[in-house]
């Protein structure tokens, strides 16, 4: 990449070299860091399985020494806690979100990018719009529109407002901008159609900014609450995170089924932590370019 | 990486004008416009549906006094009486000054520890996967169960809770960390909170930047006889890194403008500590459903944040940064 790569580096000069004692320091304080960061998950991870009396007890606990396995299953089985209904909630709406945003904004992006209509510059002008207004502001006029809709308390009202994200579009749109052009050219002479060419050549060949999008989509989707919040008027339709929230704010529920339902609440996102990493990060990397 | 530097927007406007010349096929035909409509137009409906109508129409609701209505009658006409009372409303003012006293705190403390975090990380040679994923998994972690942790069991204010229990080694009293206002610790609750999600999320930002810095800029401040640390930092690394810096600045702070979760979740709707978006969700949605003062609210708060953006922009140079 740089033409530095071939010239000799200077004498003595060691890149990110230190002494051994600031090595050693850098990994001390990383070290602490990183304690100090997992103590939130340590916590849930201890009271999910632990008595209620265990939580309370006035001296410190690291964990519990008779580790109550069961509280999984009760707050499951607990009928006044509406958790499968919810987990099934955030599930759909997570899933669909995600399905529609990519299916919405992958097409709008690739027709401003690509299809050279006289007043696409027009359109994109008004897509370009919408990334000056904040999203949680527009929850009134959204709700306004929802309600009169008839769609509270509803997947329809939950789901669909959220699927026209002008951000993605953006993205998007940038994003085939820089997709090699005679790929699709050749395409094109061999007789595809601008649809045929994106689906065929342009999609299969996008995997991994797709998945960057899809992941950073449902994580938001995932753990959005607000919104939720405002829509889910009857516990039918509560997504986890509302769930979570009304059993924190009404006490309803005992101290260990809280941290119990909190750990099966981020279950879900520590997965695609674990395994789709490489996409979330590029999906962060993507969407901090928005400036 | 390799696609993240490709999308990079030099600049959101400049692309589409000064563009590479288009293929020959004349662009007013009606099967051009047809394909253009066949891959925006379902996305412009619902962008029509779902923004602008709303906007537009809660902007017309908010000269009514529309209190469990969308569709006011004309004699509820109140003209500007509810950006007057929104003004005069002392709640509403106090939700700005509470938005500043967070941002004051969080801006700063967040930009501070994200990019401590990113050149720690870029430092160190052991385990650095690790690390980066430590740091950035509490970004898996929703607000809401961030406050129940945080609520519930590090801050609850009793004997038992986890910061009482540290207090407790030093022989210090118990603190009611959310549940009194003064002294004001329920700052230290909320701002460590945001904290800890939101600094892996910009520390992976400012990395991708890190290693976007040419070796040779180093080698020639090494050879320049910069000392490497404090020197180097100052001078090659942080004006390398200014791109990035603003707009993680100004994404920090539209983030902390729209806080709500933390706030809805540690505290509630108490007369201390309510963020803006606190204050408009319990006008527009709470027991009054003033859906016209509530319309105001929002109005004012999406230009005080347009401004904001565009003044940041003026200020900062963010166009010209971004085009390096």
């Amino acid at each position: 990449m740089s033409p530095t790569t071939a010239r000799s580096k200077p004498v003595g000069y060691r890149p990110g070299a230190g002494s051994k004692g600031a090595n050693a320091a850098v990994f001390t304080v990383l070290a602490v860091l990183a304690v100090l960061f997992l103590i939130p998950f340590y916590l849930i991870l201890r009271n999910a399985f632990a008595t209620d009396a265990e939580i309370t007890a006035p001296e410190w606990m690291w964990f519990s020494p008779d580790p109550a396995w069961g509280n999984l299953q009760r707050l499951f089985d607990d009928p006044a806690v509406p958790m499968a209904r919810s987990m099934l909630n955030s599930a759909v709406v997570a899933v669909l979100t995600t399905v529609g945003t990519l299916f919405l904004c992958t097409t709008a992006g690739y027709g401003l990018a690509r299809v050279p209509w006289r007043h696409a510059n027009k359109v994109f002008y008004l897509v370009l719009a919408t990334l000056m207004i904040p999203g949680a502001i527009t929850f009134v006029p959204s709700f306004v529109m929802v309600s009169s809709l008839g769609w509270l308390s509803d997947y329809r009202g939950l789901i669909i407002p959220g699927l026209f994200s002008g951000f993605a579009a953006f993205l998007c749109r940038q994003y085939f901008l820089g997709f090699p052009r005679e790929l699709e050219e050749a395409a094109r002479v061999d007789g595809l159609s601008h649809w045929g060419a994106f689906w065929r050549i342009v999609i299969p060949n996008s995997g991994s900014f797709l998945a960057a999008i899809a992941v950073i989509t449902f994580v938001g989707a995932w753990n959005s609450f607000l919104w939720p919040l405002v829509i889910g008027r009857s516990p039918d339709s509560w997504t986890v995170q509302v769930a979570l929230s009304t059993f924190l704010t009404a006490q309803t529920v005992s101290l260990s089924q809280l941290f119990a339902a909190a750990l099966v609440a981020i279950l879900p996102l520590v997965f695609v932590f674990l395994f789709l990493q490489r996409f979330l990060v590029q999906g962060v990397a993507q969407t901090g370019l928005k400036g | 990486m390799a696609v993240s530097t490709e999308t990079a927007p030099p600049d959101a406007t400049a692309g589409a004008g000064g563009r590479a010349p288009r293929p020959r096929r004349r662009k007013g035909g009606w099967r051009t416009a047809l394909t253009f409509w066949y891959f925006v137009g379902p996305f412009l409906a619902g962008l029509l549906v779902f923004t602008y109508i709303p906007v537009l129409w809660s902007a017309y609701l908010s000269f009514f006094d529309a209190r469990n209505t969308v569709t006011p009658l004309p004699e509820d006409f109140v003209g500007f009486g509810n950006y007057v009372r929104m003004l005069q409303d002392a709640a509403f003012t106090d939700s700005l000054v509470t938005f500043t006293v967070f941002a004051a705190f969080i801006v700063p403390l967040t930009f501070a520890c994200s990019l401590g975090l990113a050149l720690l990380l870029n430092r160190v040679r052991l385990m650095r996967a690790f690390f980066r994923s430590v740091f950035f998994l509490p970004f898996a972690c929703s607000y809401v169960v961030a406050s129940l942790v945080w609520k519930m069991s590090i801050f609850n204010g009793v004997r038992y809770g986890m910061a009482n229990s540290v207090l407790d080694l030093f022989g210090i009293e118990d603190v009611p960390w959310l549940f009194d206002p003064s002294p004001p610790w329920y700052w230290l609750v909320i701002v460590s909170l945001r904290l800890w999600i939101q600094c892996g999320f910009y520390m992976i930002l400012f990395i991708a930047a890190l290693q976007q810095i040419p070796e040779h800029l180093y080698e020639a401040a090494y050879v320049d006889g910069a000392k490497p640390g404090w020197q180097t930092f100052w001078h090659i690394t942080l004006p390398q890194l200014r791109a990035t810096s603003v707009a993680v600045l100004m994404l920090i702070l539209i983030a902390a403008y729209q806080a709500f979760d933390e706030f809805y979740n540690l505290i509630g709707n108490q007369a201390y500590a309510r963020p803006p978006l606190m204050y408009l969700y319990t006008t527009a949605l709470g027991t009054q459903q003033d859906l016209g003062r509530g319309s105001a609210g929002a109005l004012i708060l999406a230009l005080i944040i347009a401004i904001v953006t565009v003044l940041q922009g003026r200020f900062l140079g963010f166009g010209n940064a971004e085009e390096k």
